[in-house]
């Protein structure tokens, strides 16, 4: 109820803000331009698709690679949505609100938590709507379609728990922007360093660490729940990391 | 209504690395009492007032409201505290009803009964004509009311007031004290502040803290009793010798000051025969009155002998 409370007004904020408005426009600008594109290449080729025996469908043309380019925008993006849950709380004094409140440190972030993610989820509901609209006219295997949809919500929830985390640890909005997407960057590009790169199929440390690689595999369709459970486990301890760093805000430092 | 104690506190510390911010400060809070906490910038009231209101952990010691120790049991202590920090912490891009209306949920208000709570409260704090304006556009003075109602919306047993008049204009001081003195009907009030005048209006209680120690707790009677004038202030048009002066009854010394002015120490009012005597020997009295010692003069007599205190802590040491 309380968690309820705190992330409706964390939405109602978002949504009064000019940030959050012309994050939302510009980004939906460039998704619709990415559809375009990708359904324009899959126009040209589908002659030649039409000869190919097993040939990938619309789905698998169109909204696999809609899906992985935008979850790049959503790298990009989601630092500037997070950066102020509590960094701009504790700037602007009204953290203390919350604290003198009879709620606890879980309420206080799940709450900001699922705020931020309801606002993520419409960006990725609008971008979902993108590639359903060609059902319309077509058949889709939205099989595929909802693994890919979900890949990405799941992605988008454990940047949001990191960005969360790193909104917690200061009081200055943009540093948490910046160290939000330097460890989201980081993520991605993890297994750059790796064998991967002699051999795609390697199975080290690095490449596992990687977000990338759960990403791309629920983006093919392939729903592991080894993958789940990445980013179940990377999102579950960035939030408690966030409890415990709020908790640490009233202890003896 | 049986524990008379609303908060006890015992030996409540809070160090920041080497500074010991508050030291062992113990104080009690009965119900209905209106406490002004005072002191000097920097003297740990905003720190102690934190730690009541569960923001900070103390270091060491003991807070308990209403008989819940606020450590064990935070979530119901928290309950029956109101607080108001130095910044009002509102969400400026809210309205104040949707603020205070955020704030009866958050505090546990049943959902029926959040609507009539956040009326009330807009009553009290004379919120009425802006309650549908974004708090942005409200002046420092509303803004602090809004503070205030946010503070008071759960009819909680204990307000805590952390310098609530501070940066507001002579006419919204007198309004917010006049509120604060309304609160202290219903609830118990700490009220923190550096004016002092302020404690004089509107407080039952005063305690003065310095450098994080209690160096002073009494009524505001007995402190209004310490202030009792000891000196009248007399100035004359032809004025007489000092010797005619000191010749009156009562009069202990006389000192002359400029533009023929005299200060009288006296051990009873004398005021009556210097009068009498003025008229007789045609001084032409121009001024009598008698002087009040200040707040301001026992805080700073206070406030600057901790020396003292800290002999005295030495001696209980050594004991």
């Amino acid at each position: 109820m309380n968690i309820f409370t705190i992330a409706a007004r964390e939405l109602r904020s978002l949504f009064l803000s000019p940030l959050a408005w012309s994050v939302l426009g510009v980004v939906q600008f460039i998704f619709a331009y990415i559809f375009l594109a990708q359904l324009n290449t899959f126009i040209q080729v589908q002659p030649q698709l039409a000869n190919l025996e097993n040939a990938p469908g619309a789905t698998e043309l169109i909204a696999t690679p809609l899906f992985a380019t935008s979850a790049i925008i959503f790298m990009l993006v989601i630092p500037l949505i997070t950066m102020r849950v509590i960094a701009g709380e504790r700037a602007n004094n009204s953290l203390t609100l919350l604290f003198s409140a009879p709620l606890s440190m879980t309420e206080i972030i799940l709450g900001k938590f699922f705020g931020v993610l309801g606002f993520l989820i419409c960006m990725a509901v609008l971008l979902a709507a993108m590639p359903l609209s060609l059902g319309f006219s077509g058949t889709l295997d939205y099989g595929l379609l909802f693994s890919a949809w979900l890949g990405l919500l799941l992605l988008v929830a454990s940047f949001t728990a990191i960005g969360v985390y790193m909104s917690s640890l200061t009081q200055q909005p943009v540093v948490a922007a910046i160290s939000t997407f330097g460890i989201l960057l980081m993520l991605w590009i993890l297994d750059w360093s790796s064998d991967k790169v002699s051999d795609p199929n390697a199975t080290g440390a690095l490449e596992y660490l990687s977000i990338l690689r759960h990403f791309e595999a629920m983006a093919k369709g392939l729903f592991s729940s080894a993958d789940l459970m990445y980013f179940i486990i990377i999102s579950a301890s960035f939030l408690i990391l966030s409890i415990r760093r709020l908790d640490g805000d009233r202890l003896q430092r | 209504m049986n524990t008379p104690l609303l908060i006890s506190i015992e030996h409540l510390t809070r160090h920041y690395g080497e500074l010991t911010a508050v030291n062992a400060v113990s104080f009690d809070l009965k119900r209905g009492e209106v406490l002004g906490f005072l002191g000097p910038n920097g003297a740990g009231k905003s720190t102690t007032m934190q730690m009541i209101t569960g923001n900070l952990a103390p270091s060491a010691g003991k807070i308990s409201i209403s008989g819940i120790d606020l450590l064990d049991q935070p979530k119901l202590a928290k309950a029956e505290i109101g607080y108001l920090p130095e910044q009002p912490p509102i969400y400026k891009e809210l309205t104040a009803d949707e603020y205070l209306r955020f704030c009866a949920k958050i505090n546990g208000i049943q959902r029926t009964a959040q609507a009539s709570a956040v009326d009330k409260v807009v009553e009290r704090c004379g919120l009425g004509d802006v309650r549908s304006r974004l708090i942005s556009n409200l002046s420092k003075g509303y803004q602090q009311r809004v503070g205030i109602a946010q503070a008071i919306i759960h009819t909680p047993s204990i307000v805590i007031l952390d310098e609530p008049t501070v940066g507001l204009d002579p006419i919204q001081i007198r309004e917010i004290r006049k509120l604060i003195r309304e609160l202290g009907k219903e609830h118990s009030v700490i009220l923190s502040t550096h004016i002092l005048p302020e404690v004089q209006m509107t407080c039952d209680r005063v305690q003065i803290i310095n450098k994080g120690q209690l160096v002073y707790s009494d009524s505001i009677d007995s402190l209004n009793q310490s202030m009792q004038a000891t000196t009248l202030l007399v100035q004359f048009e032809n004025p007489p010798a000092d010797e005619a002066l000191a010749a009156i009854e009562n009069v202990k010394q006389v000192d002359r000051l400029a533009d023929n002015r005299f200060r009288i120490n006296f051990t009873t009012s004398p005021a009556k025969q210097i009068a009498i005597e003025a008229v007789n020997n045609n001084w032409g009295l121009l001024e009598l009155s008698p002087e009040q010692k200040t707040l301001e003069q026992i805080f700073v007599e206070i406030t600057s002998s901790e020396h003292n205190i800290e002999q005295q802590t030495e001696a209980e040491d050594a004991a």
